[in-house]
C-alpha cells in the first residue's frame, strides 16, 4: 500500500515535470524564430554576398500602412518561389512587446518570411547606414543585389512592389 | 521638331520631379512661413500671435503613433523648460483622420487632456502645413528662431537620441539646440533622424 502511494506520487511528480518541460520547449521554439538584433547584428542582412535579390522591409505591428502592405510581400515571395529572391521583415516593434504583440501577430497572419526584431538605440547613427536618404519613417524598404541598391521611404501598392523588384531580378538574370 | 520639343519637355519634367521628390520642404537655414491652424480649444493659432517669443519648438506629432506617445511627457517637459525662456512648444497633428481615425480633432482634445498638454495642439486641416515643412514622420521637430528676415529654421529632427525609451537618453538634441540659441552660440547638431510613423494622408 505504502509502496503504491509512493509510486503514484512519483509518477505524478514526473508527469508534472515532463509537462513543464514541453511547455518551455514550445515557447522556446517560437522565440527562437524571432531573432532580436542590434544594428551590428542587422548589418550582415543588408549586404548580398551571392547572386540573390534581397528585399528588406522595415515595419511594425502598430504601423497601419506597414501592415497593409505585408500581404504584397507574401505574394512576392510566392511569385518568386523558385527564383533567387529573399525577403526579410525587420520589425521595429518595441522589444518589450515581443511576446505580447509581435509573436501573436506573426502567428495570426501566418507570416512565412523571416522576421527579426531590431532593438537598436541611437537611431541617428544607424538610420543613415541603412540608406543616406532615410528620414526614419516607416514603412521603408530596401531592395538590393550584389551590385545594385535602391531604397524606398514609402508604402507600396502590390504593382509598385512587383515592378521595383522586377528591375532587380531582370538584371540578375541577364 | 515638335516631337523633339515634347521629348525634351518630358525629360525635363522627369528630371525636375525626380529632384523635388528628394528633400521636399525646409532645410536648416531656410525662412519658414507662418500658419494659422485650429487649436484644441477651438481658437485659431498663428506664430505671429507670440509677440514675446524668441522662437519656437514646432513638433509634428499625433495621438496614435507609439513613438509620439513615448515622447508626450518629454514635450511637456520641453515646454515647461523653454516657454518662459522664449521658445514655446507648438504641436501640430499632420494626419488625415479619414485615413487614421484615431487622429481626429475630437480625439486630439481627449489625448491632450489625458496627458495634460501645456502647449497648443493644432490640427493641420487639409494637411497643408506639414508638406511645406517637409515633415515625414511623427514625431518630427523643427526649431525656429525669430530673426530679422523672419523665422529661421535652425534644427530639424528628433527630440533626443532615444525616442522609444526615455531612460536611455544620452544626448538631448532639442535642449542642446535651444540652449545654444539662448546663449548665442552655434548649434553643434542641426539635423538628426529617428524612427517614426509615416504621416497618414
Amino acid at each position: 500500500m505504502l509502496r503504491n502511494l509512493f509510486l503514484s506520487c512519483f509518477v505524478i511528480a514526473m508527469s508534472c515535470k515532463a509537462e513543464k518541460k514541453s511547455e518551455e520547449l514550445a515557447s522556446g521554439i517560437v522565440n527562437k524564430s524571432i531573432k532580436v538584433v542590434d544594428f551590428e547584428g542587422l548589418e550582415p542582412f543588408l549586404r548580398a554576398n551571392d547572386d540573390k535579390t534581397y528585399v528588406v522591409n522595415f515595419w511594425a505591428t502598430w504601423c497601419k500602412p506597414c501592415v497593409k502592405e505585408l500581404p504584397y510581400f507574401q505574394e512576392l515571395d510566392d511569385a518568386y518561389e523558385d527564383e533567387n529572391l529573399k525577403i526579410l521583415l525587420v520589425s521595429l516593434d518595441f522589444p518589450e512587446k515581443l511576446n505580447d504583440k509581435l509573436i501573436p501577430f506573426i502567428e495570426k497572419y501566418q507570416l512565412q518570411q523571416e522576421v527579426i526584431l531590431l532593438d537598436a538605440p541611437n537611431e541617428n547613427e544607424w538610420i543613415p547606414k541603412v540608406d543616406s536618404s532615410w528620414s526614419g519613417a516607416i514603412p521603408a524598404t530596401l531592395i538590393f543585389t550584389k551590385s545594385k541598391h535602391a531604397f524606398y521611404e514609402q508604402s507600396f501598392t502590390k504593382e509598385q512592389l512587383f515592378d521595383e523588384v522586377e528591375k532587380f531580378t531582370k538584371n540578375t538574370k541577364i | 521638331m515638335k516631337h523633339v520639343k515634347t521629348i525634351l519637355l518630358v525629360a525635363l519634367i522627369t528630371v525636375f520631379s525626380a529632384f523635388t521628390l528628394v528633400g521636399k520642404g525646409y532645410k536648416v537655414g531656410d525662412i519658414a512661413d507662418d500658419f494659422k491652424l485650429k487649436n484644441i480649444d477651438g481658437k485659431m493659432v498663428s506664430l505671429a500671435d507670440y509677440t514675446d517669443a524668441k522662437g519656437f519648438i514646432i513638433v509634428f506629432t499625433c495621438n496614435t503613433c507609439p513613438y509620439s506617445v513615448a515622447n508626450e511627457d518629454r514635450l511637456n517637459a520641453l515646454d515647461a523648460k523653454y516657454k518662459e525662456k522664449g521658445y514655446p512648444v507648438i504641436a501640430i497633428n499632420p494626419n488625415n483622420p479619414d485615413v487614421q481615425p484615431g487622429d481626429s480633432f475630437k480625439l486630439m482634445k481627449v489625448r491632450a487632456k489625458e496627458k495634460g498638454f501645456t502647449f497648443p495642439y493644432l490640427f493641420d486641416e487639409g494637411q497643408k502645413v506639414y508638406p511645406k515643412y517637409g515633415a515625414t514622420r511623427t514625431p518630427h521637430v523643427y526649431i525656429l528662431n525669430k530673426e530679422q528676415e523672419g523665422l529661421r529654421v535652425k534644427y530639424i529632427g528628433a527630440i533626443d537620441d532615444s525616442s522609444r525609451n526615455e531612460a536611455g537618453v544620452k544626448t538631448k538634441y532639442v535642449e542642446d539646440a535651444v540652449d545654444a540659441l539662448l546663449s548665442g552660440k552655434e548649434l553643434k547638431t542641426t539635423n538628426t533622424r529617428a524612427i517614426g510613423c509615416s504621416i497618414k494622408v
